[in-house]
């Protein structure tokens, strides 16, 4: 069916939410790809197959859906319209659940989210300190529909908003309306939106491109994956837009290779909003026309660097070109382009369908809106949250994310993936936004954000954030390329004990003028991470110079494994896990550790039920 | 045309002008490593990096690929432009050890030994090769290859290539002298890109002077000019014979 | 027509298709080999050495056959302050080969990647598809041990 104009998506939503009844009993299970690695897939599928067992189609709904958030108590489930909601749901439980929960209306006690301060038990989602805390406009949908079905979107207004600009708004009103509304780029620079499509829509040279960058390479950060494996639409309806705006006839989604559910969802998406007459020729009846391609990446994190993700979809290695000239004037294919992230689309209805006067109310005076962030780590909620821009940290380490896990102390938070900082613990009362985080040394990044207890060593996470750079680099500016890679030999050296305190000096010069010398965003961004660690964390780098210390006890060259006789028993499970046959002794009698033998892997510690293994 | 200053040094020039041309128009001596006139500016080298201040900003930027703007403002002699050459010239220094350029421009800019633990290779992967190799000869025989500390130049699967004609342009660009070519008897070897050629055998004298393949890539070439019209004969016989002949001929009008 | 060339005409059209091409030929046979590379190059009319350097500089593209079970490590940031690196060297250690490489026997390939974006779960392995989350060295050996015996 083809929307010919404004009215027939009215009533094709009028028709949609006729069918969904919000009163008859709906089964989600989130299917995220969280959930889906702690089995959710399967459990889905027991569903199915136990309501239909059981007659019970016409009654209940099944609802496959897209990520939550709240991944760390995956697999999911939420039963309609009381919003139960079930946590680490197994198959073996959706018998239960079923004739317990759907048929009788019962609880079953045993699969409710506990609060672990109150030690409360939850039963509806909304209750739950992990949501309550959060405001979630772009990321709220994702557990509401099935993200392969246009329909459950534009059944929550989907659409609305292009439909609004294409026929009440000219490109220069839509423009006006994304700058009024502060938005800025949620890739992690932070850009303006509007001022950057204003730039592009201004080239005269044509076609013109847009791009949406979906090569989340930062390491513990994966929202975009959540929005478009979970609301594809919803970042496509931004695209539209933008190519409405800027003037664009073709655009690209440029994703992940390891992403590939993402990629399956989109693929759908954009088929069915095709069919539905959202893209392709003569859009909602218009004459605009927008076609959009799917790009999948191969493996490359400076490919999320603009310049190198276009050198990619032209088929060439991700090479970062310098500029000027910038990509709105000569971008992919040397044809104005605009590119932003994933979350910015998706910002971009929104804005339309509520008002930038609105949206701009939201946030701080300089950061408009929500951001979502990944929380991972040493947290207890792991999970995706969507947060009104300046919000503290320890609202976000401690209310959300529900603090440390095992009693330990809290360090620091990395945000920004390779290119921010570490924040250390006295600055817990830091509010995010773009501003306050560049001024403590990290970025925004795309919202990456791993918590680190008393148990990370710091010149250990800087050593591994420059490994990651150091292989990641494209390797064409000489600071990039060389400097890292001698940040990386000296930080190796500290963390084996082999150390100077000039070291340090040195350090410090390399991370400065890499940072002010390499060509593109990677380069400039890559010492970030150690200039942050050495300016917070300065006594644990010198720890491992001065006295050959790891105080977190990581780092294996610095560290050594002992037996403490009082607390062994005798019970030889570490001698049996023991890779290298380093640890001997009598059953029921102390054990000891051979220290030429051991390898530090840390397995005895790892299998000691009795604490009798101690690090030094 | 655009008006900007270098070094407090009005000049004017027109558009698409690179800072380092506009710099060497000035007489200002700015040192490159990965720049030739006659390829596209690369700016991987990061030596010629001059500070440039556009209204409230001010930056590094590197002047072989930066375009001369509207009232900008360059310095090439701040504290901040010195730091980060040297650290540059220092990095490669520590990369190549023994590379007589990479030591001349350190001296030069009073870099005299490296911090940083030596390393033994002779290629700065300034990519003056890759790049003659593909813009100039329109062979692509060689590309950078891995990436990261990884990177490096050489033929596809490092083995003999077969699109290298030997004609020698990257070993005359090559600033560290690494890429060598050498005739041994009836071939012609470029080591580094572990190749041997057949070398043609000069009709007259008999000695080798010409890689068969540069050869038939010559005559290609001069098919495509039509205004040279040359006998392909001539291309069978080596320079020196080709200027004796000519010699010879010439002699003989004259003389007749 | 043989396959490959059925590969490459699908992707001709495409313009800047080179990458996707690669994408498949590493779908359909598990690595690039290097008659492959050769047969693209020239059926395209584009130079080896940027089929070669495209292959070589992104990591999801192999030159090298990779083994029956593809067993990929998360070190992102969340695996990696929550342990993975020791999930590394212990597997590294079992099965005799780095990070990067095969099994002489073809059976298994090590790799690490960046994130897998299951943070919740880590450390993190995902071995032909499937996941083992919440691993330490015990679990870890018992996963091991059960793909060996296969």
């Amino acid at each position: 069916m083809k929307l010919k104009r404004p009215s027939d998506l009215k009533k094709a939503r009028k028709a949609i939410r006729l069918r969904y009844d919000p009163e008859k009993t709906c089964v989600t299970v989130c299917c995220g790809t969280g959930c889906i690695a702690s089995g959710a897939r399967n459990v889905a599928e027991s569903f199915r197959k136990n309501i239909d067992k059981r007659g019970l189609r016409p009654r209940v709904n099944l609802r496959i859906t897209g990520c939550h958030g709240f991944c760390e108590r995956g697999p999911l489930v939420v039963i309609y319209p009381r919003r139960i909601f079930y946590q680490r749901v197994r198959v073996e439980d959706v018998k239960e659940i079923i004739s317990q929960t759907i048929l009788k209306g019962e609880i079953i006690e045993r699969l409710l989210y506990v609060d672990p301060t109150t030690g409360k038990k939850i039963i509806c989602e909304d209750d739950i300190p992990f949501y309550k805390k959060q405001k979630r406009l772009i990321f709220g949908n994702n557990g509401r529909i099935d993200p392969t079905k246009i329909s459950y979107y534009i059944a929550l207004d989907g659409y609305t908003a292009l439909a609004k600009v294409l026929y009440r708004m000219n490109p220069q009103q839509v423009i006006n309306e994304i700058k009024r509304s502060g938005l800025r780029g949620r890739g992690g620079a932070g850009f303006p939106t509007g001022v950057k499509w204003e730039l592009c829509r201004q080239q005269k040279e044509k076609p013109k491109y847009i791009i949406c960058n979906a090569d989340e390479g930062d390491p513990g950060a994966f929202m975009d994956r959540s929005l478009l494996e979970g609301n594809p639409h919803s970042v496509l309806e931004g695209m539209i837009i933008g190519a409405y705006a800027i003037g664009a006839k073709e655009g690209y989604i440029y994703v992940r290779n390891e992403y590939p559910l993402a990629i399956k969802h989109l693929q759908i998406a954009l088929k069915q909003a095709q069919d539905w007459g959202l893209l392709g020729k003569n859009i909602l009846g218009t004459n605009f026309s927008f076609k959009i391609k799917i790009n999948r990446g191969a493996g490359a994190f400076v490919c999320g660097e603009e310049s190198a993700l276009m050198a990619s979809i032209e088929g060439k290695i991700g090479e970062p070109q310098p500029r000027p000239p910038f990509p709105a004037e000569s971008g992919l294919w040397e044809k104005p382009t605009n590119i932003n992230n994933v979350k910015t689309w998706a910002n971009v209805s929104l804005i339309i369908n509520k008002g930038a006067k609105w949206y701009s109310r939201i946030g701080t005076k300089t950061s408009k809106g929500t951001m979502i962030f990944s929380l991972v780590g040493k947290i207890n909620n792991t999970g995706l949250v969507e947060v009104p821009m300046g919000i503290s940290l320890r609202k976000m380490v401690y209310e959300i994310g529900g603090g440390i896990p095992n009693g330990k102390k809290f360090k620091a938070v990395q945000t920004g993936g390779p290119s921010g900082g570490c924040i250390p613990a006295r600055l817990i009362d830091l509010p995010v936004d773009y501003e306050k985080l560049t001024e403590a040394g990290s970025m925004m990044g795309s919202g990456g954000m791993v918590v680190m207890d008393e148990d990370t060593c710091m010149v250990n996470v800087a050593k591994y954030f420059l490994s990651f750079t150091r292989d990641e680099s494209c390797g064409k500016c000489t600071p990039c390329r060389e400097g890292i890679k001698r940040m990386y030999e000296i930080l190796d050296d500290i963390t084996k004990g082999k150390g100077k305190e000039s070291d340090l000096k040195l350090l410090k010069e390399l991370a400065e003028i890499v940072k002010d010398s390499s060509l593109c965003g990677l380069g400039q961004t890559a010492p970030n991470p150690v200039l942050t660690t050495l300016k917070y964390f300065r006594d644990e780098y010198l720890a491992h110079i001065k006295d050959r210390r790891c105080p977190a006890g990581v780092c294996q060259d610095l560290i050594r494994y002992s037996v403490i006789k009082e607390n062994c028993i005798g019970c030889q499970l570490c001698n049996k896990v023991c890779p290298t046959k380093a640890i001997s002794g009598k059953k029921k009698e102390p054990q000891r550790i051979d220290q030429k033998k051991c390898i530090k892997c840390g397995a005895c510690l790892e299998a000691c039920k009795f604490e009798a293994i101690r690090v030094e | 045309m655009i008006k900007l200053t270098i070094d407090d040094k009005k000049i004017q020039v027109e558009e698409g002008t690179t800072l380092l041309e506009v710099a060497q128009k000035l007489g200002i001596e700015i040192p490159t490593l990965c720049h030739h006139q006659a390829l596209k500016p690369y700016g991987a080298c990061r030596v010629c990096l001059v500070e440039v201040i556009k209204g409230s900003r001010v930056g590094l930027v590197a002047s072989c690929t930066y375009p001369a703007e509207e009232g900008l403002v360059a310095r090439t002699d701040t504290k901040r432009v010195k730091r980060a050459r040297r650290l540059s010239i220092e990095l490669l220094l520590a990369r190549c050890p023994t590379s007589e350029k990479v030591r001349e421009l350190a001296l030069e800019l009073e870099v005299k030994k490296t911090r940083f633990k030596e390393e033994e290779e002779e290629c700065i992967l300034c990519g003056l090769c890759v790049r003659v190799c593909e813009e100039m000869i329109g062979k692509s025989a060689i590309s950078f290859v891995n990436r990261g500390a990884d990177r490096e130049v050489t033929t596809p699967f490092k083995i003999e290539s077969s699109e290298c004609i030997g004609c020698g342009a990257c070993a005359y660009l090559c600033p560290t002298g690494v890429i060598k070519i050498e005739d041994v008897i009836k071939y012609r070897r470029l080591d580094f890109w572990n190749t041997k050629l057949e070398l043609k055998k000069c009709k007259i004298c008999g000695r080798y002077f010409i890689p068969l393949v540069e050869l038939e890539y010559l005559k290609d070439k001069i098919k495509s000019f039509e205004e040279i019209e040359l006998p392909e004969e001539a291309l069978e016989v080596c320079p020196r014979c080709r200027r004796k002949i000519l010699s010879d001929k010439a002699k003989e009008f004259i003389g007749g | 027509m043989r396959k490959i060339d059925r590969i490459i005409e699908r992707n001709k059209k495409e313009k800047g298709g080179l990458v996707p091409l690669l994408q498949d030929i590493m779908r359909e046979y598990g690595y690039l080999p290097e008659g492959t590379l050769k047969r693209i190059a020239q059926k395209l009319d584009i130079p080896l050495s940027r089929v070669y350097g495209l292959a070589t500089f992104y990591k999801s593209f192999s030159l090298t056959p990779r083994g029956r079970h593809l067993i990929s490590v998360c070190l992102g940031t969340a695996c990696h302050v929550r342990g993975a690196p020791r999930i590394v060297e212990k597997i590294e250690r079992d099965l005799g080969i780095k990070a990067g490489e095969t099994t002489k026997d073809l059976k298994f390939t090590l790799e690490t990647v960046n994130c897998l974006g299951a943070c919740a779960l880590g450390p993190l392995i995902v071995i032909d598809e499937k996941y083992y989350g919440r691993l330490n060295s015990t679990k870890m050996d018992k996963v091991l041990k059960d793909y060996l015996k296969r």
